[in-house]
């Protein structure tokens, strides 16, 4: 365990773009690295991405190691495992943190048995006890719980959910180390056919989102939040039911099952508060409730609430907000 | 003919479950314990092949001994063979542990095709312990699975990862994890419930997989994460302007508000 030290970041790269839940990794490693006197790196797979390695710089890295080649251009499983398995065992990170992201979840897993240590999935919160050894805070059993994790082997790794951490202010100031490293290429045995992106954009990137649950008589009325969304120039969500009923596709379902939220202003409409859908969208700036059961648990999470049927309420708002502005 | 794995876990059933908030306790016998919601898809695409191309699936289970009412309900829904691995050498693993000890009973099992999982489990929530078996088995894998496109000489499988859509194309042997989109599970039948009720459900402990793997790397010891510590967050709740009726006032303040704070 002495011959670890230091921290270790995945940066996630779509599109030659690095995921920003990359640049808050950066900036709670860094915070955790000055604590502890130690250097922070980042790892950076892609297809002539300098540029974007100068970026992690900005956003907090001491280093960069780049593998540039262009098998790495899209997710390549095999390959991003095989090299950044070796680069870990080579410079020996005590920590090892990856977005918990799609990729992250399914990269990060391959890369803990390669190593023979312990990961931690999905965590909230991450903090650096006094013995150096990292404590990872997690959601569990369906969000109901959070268990406190602690990592015997090293490196400790860990994945982390995006937005719930802060990224640091990007300074081009920021001095740093770009290292290229030699790729090796192993079979993918995975080939990708064909990739196509998913129409809208994704609601976990929304500044206003306006959820619909159950309280919903059939599928057609969620245009009715879908024209107060536009009015605010915010997205569609969803709590699990209606997804689940089919009347409206799981990329906007919010929840410990869906997609994790933090909007300025969440408006729930017709969706009772449950731990789980809670779990996605309890960071909301503002989170503004309409139910007709005033006994119903979202009001407690509630900045502002209306108790009455969204029928009635949500034509009132619309109405509302078109006079302000004609 | 297709010989598939579906790896299930017997979780409690999270409708029913209590949690303690002042001890920071889950207690699992305040519920009933059923099938991980997420594998009765994995068992269902595996049906689903099997109906198509024929197979034969076997689903494995680690887990305590009650876990062999999980494998008894996984046949009355389809599955054809059951491995129950139970043994106090298995307790406390970790996904790292967890996966190894079913990776190893996989390859005591000998050779197969295909690997269905589910995406993750209701209490331990991970997701981690598909990917890790199929390292363990230097086999590859495709998470997030949310459609068989094609199941022929290869697997074509459609996964959706974070407003992307890919289609990716392996041979076998290869794992998925698949996702709640995948299907509609369906009810076991009468049927299958006789013959589940009647059927032997094989057990192995530490002692029959002791010729393929370290007794060292299973249960608490094999593994290096710990829980140290539970907390069961009490709703911080928020101090909210909640309006009784549906006044012009009211909605007057509301759209004042949503104004102020989007930004
Ligand atoms: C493992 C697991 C994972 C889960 N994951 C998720 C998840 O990711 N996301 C999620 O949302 N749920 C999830 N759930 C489901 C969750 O437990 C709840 O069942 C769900 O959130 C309830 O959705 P709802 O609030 O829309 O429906 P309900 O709880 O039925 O609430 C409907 C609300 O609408 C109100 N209402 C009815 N009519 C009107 C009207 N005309 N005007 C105004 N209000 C009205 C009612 O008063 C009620 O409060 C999960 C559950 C489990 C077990
Ligand atoms: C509160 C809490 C937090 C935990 N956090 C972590 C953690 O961060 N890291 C860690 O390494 N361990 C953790 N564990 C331990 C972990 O839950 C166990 O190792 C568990 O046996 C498997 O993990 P899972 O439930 O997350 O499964 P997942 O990885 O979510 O399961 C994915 C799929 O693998 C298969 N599968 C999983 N378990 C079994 C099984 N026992 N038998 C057959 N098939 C199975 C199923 O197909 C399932 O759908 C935690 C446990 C608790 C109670």
């Amino acid at each position: 365990m002495k011959d670890y030290s230091g921290l270790m970041v995945f940066a996630e790269q779509r599109e030659g773009r690095a995921h920003p839940v990359s640049y808050e990794l950066l900036g709670k490693g860094r915070e955790m690295a000055d604590k502890l006197g130690v250097e922070l790196s980042s790892v950076l797979l892609g297809n002539q991405m300098e540029e974007e390695a100068r970026e992690l710089i900005y956003y907090g890295a001491d280093k960069v190691f780049l593998y540039d080649n262009p098998v790495f251009e899209d997710f390549d499983l095999l390959n991003y495992k095989h090299n950044i398995t070796r680069l870990v065992e080579e410079v020996k990170p005590e920590v090892f943190l990856f977005g918990a992201t799609h990729l992250g979840r399914s990269l990060a897993p391959r890369i803990a048995v390669a190593l023979g240590t312990g990961l931690t999935a999905d965590c909230t919160g991450l903090d650096m006890s006094e013995d150096g050894g990292l404590i990872q805070i997690r959601p569990a059993f369906s969000g109901n719980i959070l268990a406190h994790i602690r990592t015997k082997t090293r490196p400790q790794v860990a994945t982390v959910r995006y937005k719930v951490m802060p990224s640091m202010l990007r300074d081009e100031h920021r001095k740093g180390e770009i290292i290229k490293k030699d790729v090796e290429i192993v079979p993918s045995l995975l080939t990708i056919l064909k990739k196509e992106k998913l129409g809208e954009k994704s609601i976990t990137e929304a500044e206003l989102i306006v959820s619909g649950g159950r309280g919903l008589k059939k599928a057609e009325d969620f245009s009715l939040l879908a024209d107060l969304a536009e009015l605010l120039g915010g997205a569609v969500g969803s709590s699990r039911p209606p997804v689940d009923d089919g009347w409206i596709s799981r990329e906007h379902q919010v929840g410990f099952s869906g997609n994790t939220v933090k909007p300025k202003v969440y408006i729930a409409c017709g969706i009772s508060g449950s731990p789980q859908h809670l779990a996605g969208m309890r960071g909301a700036d503002v989170i503004v409730s309409i139910n007709s059961d005033p006994s119903a648990p979202i009001f407690k999470m509630a900045d502002y609430g209306i108790v009455g049927d969204l029928y009635e309420v949500i034509p009132k708002l619309i109405d509302r907000i078109k006079g302000e502005s004609s | 003919m297709l010989r598939i794995i579906v790896p299930i876990k017997q979780v409690p059933d999270m409708s029913q479950v209590k949690f303690d908030t002042e001890e920071g306790r889950v207690d699992r016998s305040s519920a009933a314990a059923e099938i991980n919601p997420f594998d009765l898809n994995a068992l269902e695409a595996a049906v689903q092949i099997k109906e198509k191309l024929g197979g034969i699936i076997t689903t494995i289970s680690m887990g305590p001994r009650q876990a062999e009412s999980a494998l008894r309900d996984a046949l009355s829904r389809g599955a054809d063979d059951t491995v129950l691995l139970t043994d106090r050498a298995f307790a406390g693993a970790d996904t790292l542990a967890t996966s190894y000890t079913l990776a190893s009973a996989i390859r005591k099992l000998g050779e197969f095709d295909l690997i269905i999982c589910g995406e993750k489990t209701v209490d331990g929530d991970t997701g981690q312990v598909g990917p890790q078996i199929a390292e363990h088995l230097g086999i590859p894998h495709v998470a997030y699975v949310s459609k068989l496109e094609e199941v022929g000489e290869k697997l074509v499988v459609v996964c959706e990862m974070e407003g992307e859509r890919y289609l990716i194309e392996s041979d076998f042997p290869v794992l998925i994890a698949v996702t709640k989109d995948i299907n509609t599970p369906r009810l076991p039948s009468l049927r299958g419930k006789l013959n589940a009720r009647k059927a032997e459900i094989k057990t192995w402990g530490a002692e029959e997989l002791s010729s393929i793997a370290e007794k060292g790397r299973f249960g608490t010891q094999g593994s290096p994460t710990r829980v140290h510590r539970i907390t069961i967050p009490a709703e911080e709740g928020r101090k909210g302007r909640i309006f009784r009726d549906t006044s012009d006032e009211a909605i007057e303040e509301i759209t004042n508000a949503l104004y102020r704070y989007k930004g």
